[in-house]
């Protein structure tokens, strides 16, 4: 089995470890994954915030190289990356107008066809269908899965899992044998992109999610987005300073736990890359 | 040879206004077969009628076009005029010069040329009229009304009292609808059920009043006068003459752990069970979905027990056919659950209720005898917390009104638990206090200043549980919207108040229409309230939209007196402005080809069959057949027609084309 | 296009919102379920139904508080506002517009100037070289912030950690996105 696949720039960079996984998982279920030609930064927050002509445009390019190159579906793991495609496939379908427009600035011809894939939607897809006698390890442990904002909202234009309380993940977690624990701040904003702007507002909002996760007694918070992880986990020393405390609380991409559990080394799904050690093996 | 006569009316300044009324009568008044006529200041007068009388008499007209407002306004005062001076009513037509011309125009030549046309046209159309006579048709003088809610109650007793025979028809098993669930009521804080079980008593013992509870209207059938219709009384499994009420089958039924729906699911009741302990009537029925009989074929602890041996396990439904005259819809309301909510929870969690909830535990019947207790662990909550508009003025949600009774019943809540729990605290998150009733505002402002119930002007955004507490996450409008979390024991939503599961089902079974909402519509917003657009039904209550008691009263007694008026008469008279199909001598009998395409399309049901029999009795042709009854003349068979063999009275194709005519001819 | 447009004031920061993102200023009516559930609303001087309640007075003062608030460069994008909003009023779509707006008129609160530098020094790093370099990004910020010493304790466990490259990743078709920042940063004039 052959799919497109959008890494975006954390995944090469900070988030190199949810790379790994993503890669050692589809290499586990014999998927191969066909990076998108010459792929650019879909802009992330500051180009929205800046200037959405640009916001647009980056994706776009994105998009249609992946047409050009007939990459019909295309996994985005980044949940950031993915929130940019797909809000630029919504508003260019949504206004012709300006769809001509930023066919104009990037100088192509894109169309909107391709299908984007989140992370849970390519393990719902392709993993979990296949995953009978595979698991060797169960993840027996307690888990708060945390979605983040991008993974859920806006709910219309991802039409995905539910805004509130969404629970594929959680299904994900309890099909290779965690308890998915009930979790109030699944949803609740990490801070996103202000971790380097204004570290105390990130410390702030992150702190109160593993706060609650580490009130609920879960092993480990579950995560798919690197925005989310490096707020979690690379911010940890500076949300124990404004907390005042000292959370040892690992946060795993959801693709590590299935590593794991189909018995992959924890150096093949990246987890000796973490800030917070992860006693989780 | 025709003499038709013109009336032009300034209507005060509403036409002459903008149209020359003087050039109008003085035109029409040169054109062929008119013999008379003039212009007046307000022909709706009396001294204008006597002129239209007078006239007609005078130049002996045979037709008159009153050139005045909309026929909706004095169609019927200009026709009766016309009767008195001996003149038939269908012979007298409107020129609607005011809302079809001076009321959309500026005051210009034109402006008077089209009054002039829409003059003409009529003038041509009235030569061609028919003298057409009334419809009558015979009044059953027995009412149906459904559902025995407080509305339904009020509206059964009302007709019940004139003298008029009631059918009251209920689905549950006990009559008393969600008052009788209610624990004391605002603004007054008497007893629901204090004073609404005399009610249900009368209702009982009313020797003009039959009560089917556990029963369903089936279907309908016939107009108005003249209904048909078929209940099903749902078999209760035992024999209610036999039945004493003793209740040793609902104590002796091993199966007791169904969620008691007059409780909402705050206890629990038997499978042979009677709602609750004031019940109208105070006999059981068997539960059939959740009996042990039925659904393993063995137990009958009930049948054992029974002294009287009133148990029917094998009792079928009974389907029963009633002639009835007029029908009073009281099918109420019902309210959105917790489990609506996703930011509150999807339900999940046990200590945020409803509204009905609240009542339940604040009613001295109810499952804690009156006690504000958790519903998770018991304990008596100290910090509570009401949310007003919990889905109502919520687009995003698909409801955009307000529920109306919201406000209120908050506000009694707010107090009722202060009442009952001295030292605890109540918070309300509102956005509006909508109070506006005969001493309501006094209440709402009763709770805030002398039970100190601390209301906060903003929405809560969402809640959760932790550590068995319900955190509640809103803010303080007021305050420049500062954030406002509060750890609850537990919340009460006040969820919107919505239709019946089964309103459309049953609106589409009376042929009554329904708002986008599925409330029962009135006729006009206004001036028609109480009845639908189907003639002899009517509406009472919350089944229109969210009420409360005295609303709904107050409705249920209109409603009463609707068809009280009705069942006044012997006979009823209609305007015969109906569609006939044509009648031609035998072998032919009609050009109906009988295709029964009208009646296919007749949203009236107003299209019969009707057999020509040789005098053995074989039928020789089958035609269509317009029941006069039903039909609303709305011309839809006419213009499917395909052999033109049906034809509308007052509004025949002849009369259209004839005045179509006339437009396209110059004059 | 809102029905009402004669009626509303053409020269408003509302009325430039309907045209440009769509979003109806009149349709809030102040039940503050986006502040409730806005995870920066403490930190911000207007939370978001203040805003919408600024702008619906269509007052020239008060569309200047909107745009030099700190509150538009605090919105984190999290999109719960919108998700809750019982009127769907896209309070998201219509903060990026208003940052963009306080930009272009020099209005951004001096306060704010951080989290501005930051957006920018990521959109360079971009310019440069079509994606991400995490550490161009850092030392670019640094150099705009004049925050020199923050995050010192950072980079030293990421490079160990493998999670720090010294060399950006460049593109092939790099003329391709200069052409792309050219027609939309340069041109648009929020460079």
């Amino acid at each position: 089995m052959k799919i497109g696949v959008y890494p975006g720039c954390s995944l090469t960079g900070s988030a190199r470890d949810y790379n790994e996984s993503v890669f050692a998982l589809a290499k586990a279920f014999d998927i191969e994954l066909v990076q998108v030609p010459d792929w650019n930064c879909c802009g992330a927050t500051a180009a929205h915030n800046l200037n959405r002509e640009l916001s647009l445009s980056l994706p776009a390019r994105i998009l249609a190289t992946a047409e050009k190159n007939g990459l019909d579906e295309i996994l985005v793991p980044c949940a950031a990356c993915y929130s940019r495609l797909i809000v630029t496939q919504h508003e260019l379908k949504k206004n012709p107008e300006l769809k001509n427009r930023i066919n104009e600035i990037i100088g192509m011809d894109y169309r909107g066809t391709t299908k984007l894939i989140n992370v849970i939607e390519w393990i719902d897809a392709s993993i979990i269908p296949n995953l009978e006698g595979k698991i060797t390890k169960p993840f027996d442990y307690k888990v708060a899965c945390y979605y983040g904002c991008l993974m859920v909202r806006p709910n219309k234009v991802l039409n995905y899992d539910r805004a509130e309380d969404p629970q594929t993940m959680d299904i994900v977690m309890e099909k290779i044998g965690a308890h998915a624990l009930y979790f109030p701040f699944k949803t609740e904003c990490c801070g996103a992109g202000l971790s380097v702007s204004r570290t105390d507002t990130v410390s702030k909002l992150s702190g109160k999610i593993i706060e609650d996760a580490v009130h609920r007694g879960a092993d480990t918070l579950i995560v798919a987005c690197p925005m989310c992880h490096s707020n979690l986990d690379m911010r940890r020393p500076d949300i124990n300073k404004y907390w005042k405390s000292d959370f040892k609380l690992p946060v795993m991409y959801v693709t590590q736990a299935i590593g794991l559990a189909i018995g992959l080394t924890p150096k093949e799904v990246g987890l000796q890359r973490h800030f917070v050690k992860v006693n989780i093996s | 040879m025709a003499r038709i006569g013109v009336f032009v009316c300034h209507c005060g300044e509403n036409i002459s206004a903008t149209v020359d009324c003087g050039k109008v009568a003085e035109t029409v008044g040169k054109l062929k077969h008119v013999a008379f006529s003039t212009d007046y200041k307000y022909m709706c007068s009396d001294p204008g009628q006597t002129l239209i009388k007078d006239a007609i008499k005078e130049h002996k007209l045979t037709g008159i076009v009153v050139s005045a407002c909309s026929p909706r306004m004095h169609e019927p005062t200009f026709r009766k005029a016309a009767a008195e001076a001996g003149l038939n009513p269908f012979l007298c037509e409107m020129a609607n010069l005011r809302e079809h011309c001076s009321w959309v125009h500026e005051k210009n030549e034109m402006t008077t040329d089209k009054a002039i046309d829409l003059v003409r046209i009529l003038i041509e159309k009235v030569k061609i009229n028919s003298a057409l006579q009334p419809i009558r048709v015979p009044v059953t003088k027995t009412a149906l009304v459904v559902g025995g809610g407080i509305a339904g109650i009020q509206s059964a007793l009302d007709i019940a009292n004139t003298g008029h025979k009631v059918i009251l028809v209920e689905r549950s098993p006990s009559i008393g609808g969600h008052m009788s669930q209610l624990s004391e009521t605002f603004p007054t804080l008497d007893c629901s059920q204090c004073i609404l079980t005399p009610r249900m008593v009368e209702v009982a013992q009313h020797p003009n009043i039959t009560l089917y509870t556990y029963a369903e209207v089936e279907s309908l059938d016939g107009f108005i006068g003249n209904f048909t219709v078929k209940i099903r009384k749902k078999a209760k499994s035992i024999y209610e003459k036999d039945c004493t009420g003793c209740g040793l089958c609902t104590t002796k039924c091993p199966q007791k752990k169904i969620p008691n729906e007059f409780e909402e699911g705050l206890g629990f009741r038997p499978a042979i069970y009677v709602p609750f302990p004031q019940a109208v009537p105070n006999k059981p029925v068997i539960d059939r979905e959740h009996c042990t009989y039925y659904l393993k074929g063995k137990c009958k602890v009930c049948e054992i027990v029974c002294p009287t041996k009133a148990i029917r396990f094998d009792q079928p439904d009974e389907v029963i056919e009633v002639k009835i005259g007029a029908i009073v819809i009281a099918t109420g309301f019902d309210i959105k659950r917790s489990n609506f909510f996703p930011e509150y929870g999807f339900g999940k969690y046990k200590d945020v209720i409803d509204g009905l909830q609240f009542e339940r535990l604040a009613s001295a019947s109810g499952p804690t005898s009156g006690a504000i207790l958790r519903p998770s662990d018991g304990q008596v909550p100290k910090n509570i917390v009401f949310v007003a508009c919990a889905g109502s003025r919520d687009p995003a949600k698909g409801i955009a009104y307000c529920s109306k009774i919201c406000c209120m019943y908050t506000a009694k809540h707010a107090m009722l638990y202060k009442h009952k729990v001295h030292e605890g605290k109540a918070h309300v998150f509102y956005m509006d206090i909508r109070s506006a009733g005969k001493n309501y505002d006094e209440f709402v402002r009763r709770a805030i200043e002398e039970d100190y119930v601390n209301y906060i002007r903003g929405r809560v955004s969402t809640i959760y549980e932790r550590d068995g507490k319900l955190i509640v996450k809103g803010v303080d409008t007021l305050l420049g919207a500062q954030p406002v979390e509060i750890v609850a024991d537990m919340v009460v939503l006040a969820t919107a108040g919505v239709a019946n599961p089964g309103a459309e089902e049953l609106a589409q079974k009376l042929h009554v229409s329904y708002d986008s909402h599925k409330f029962f519509a009135e006729a006009h917003p206004k001036l028609k309230p109480v009845e639908t657009n189907t003639a002899g039904i009517f509406l009472a209550g919350a089944c229109q939209n969210p009420k409360d008691i005295p609303d709904s009263v107050s409705q249920a007694s209109g409603a009463a007196v609707k068809v009280a008026a009705l069942f006044s008469q012997s006979e009823l008279t209609r305007e015969p402005l109906v569609a006939y199909v044509n009648r031609t001598s035998p072998p032919m009998y009609s050009t109906c080809v009988g295709c029964f395409l009208c009646q296919s399309v007749c949203p009236y049901q107003a299209i019969e069959h009707e057999d020509f029999k040789t005098r053995d009795g074989k039928i020789i042709k089958t035609v269509a057949k317009i029941n006069e009854g039903l039909c609303q003349g709305c011309g839809t068979c006419v213009a499917l027609c395909r052999s033109k063999s049906i034809d509308l009275h007052g509004y025949s194709n002849n009369q259209v084309y004839t005045e179509v005519v006339a437009l396209l001819n110059d004059y | 296009m809102s029905h009402s447009e004669h009626s509303i004031e053409r020269d408003s920061l509302a009325y430039a919102i309907e045209k440009h993102v769509e979003v109806h200023a009149q349709k809030c009516y102040q039940c503050g379920k986006c502040s409730a559930g806005c995870p920066v609303a403490e930190e911000m001087d207007l939370p978001p139904s203040l805003v919408m309640r600024l702008l619906q007075t269509e007052k020239s003062s008060n569309d200047d508080k909107v745009l030099r608030s700190e509150s538009i460069w605090l919105c984190l994008t999290c999109e719960m506002c919108l998700s809750r909003c019982p009127m769907e009023i896209d309070i998201p779509s219509m903060m990026d517009y208003l940052r963009q707006r306080s930009r272009s008129e020099k209005k951004v609160n001096p306060k704010m100037k951080n989290i501005v530098s930051f957006h920018k020094a990521f959109l360079h790093s971009i310019q440069y070289t079509g994606r991400l370099f995490e550490l161009g990004l850092i030392l670019d910020y640094k150099r705009q912030s004049l925050k020199l010493t923050q995050d010192m304790m950072l980079a030293p466990k990421m490079i160990s950690n493998g999670k720090l490259h010294f060399i950006p990743e460049l593109l092939k078709d790099m003329p391709h996105i200069t052409k792309i920042f050219k027609k939309t940063i340069v041109e648009g004039g929020s460079k």
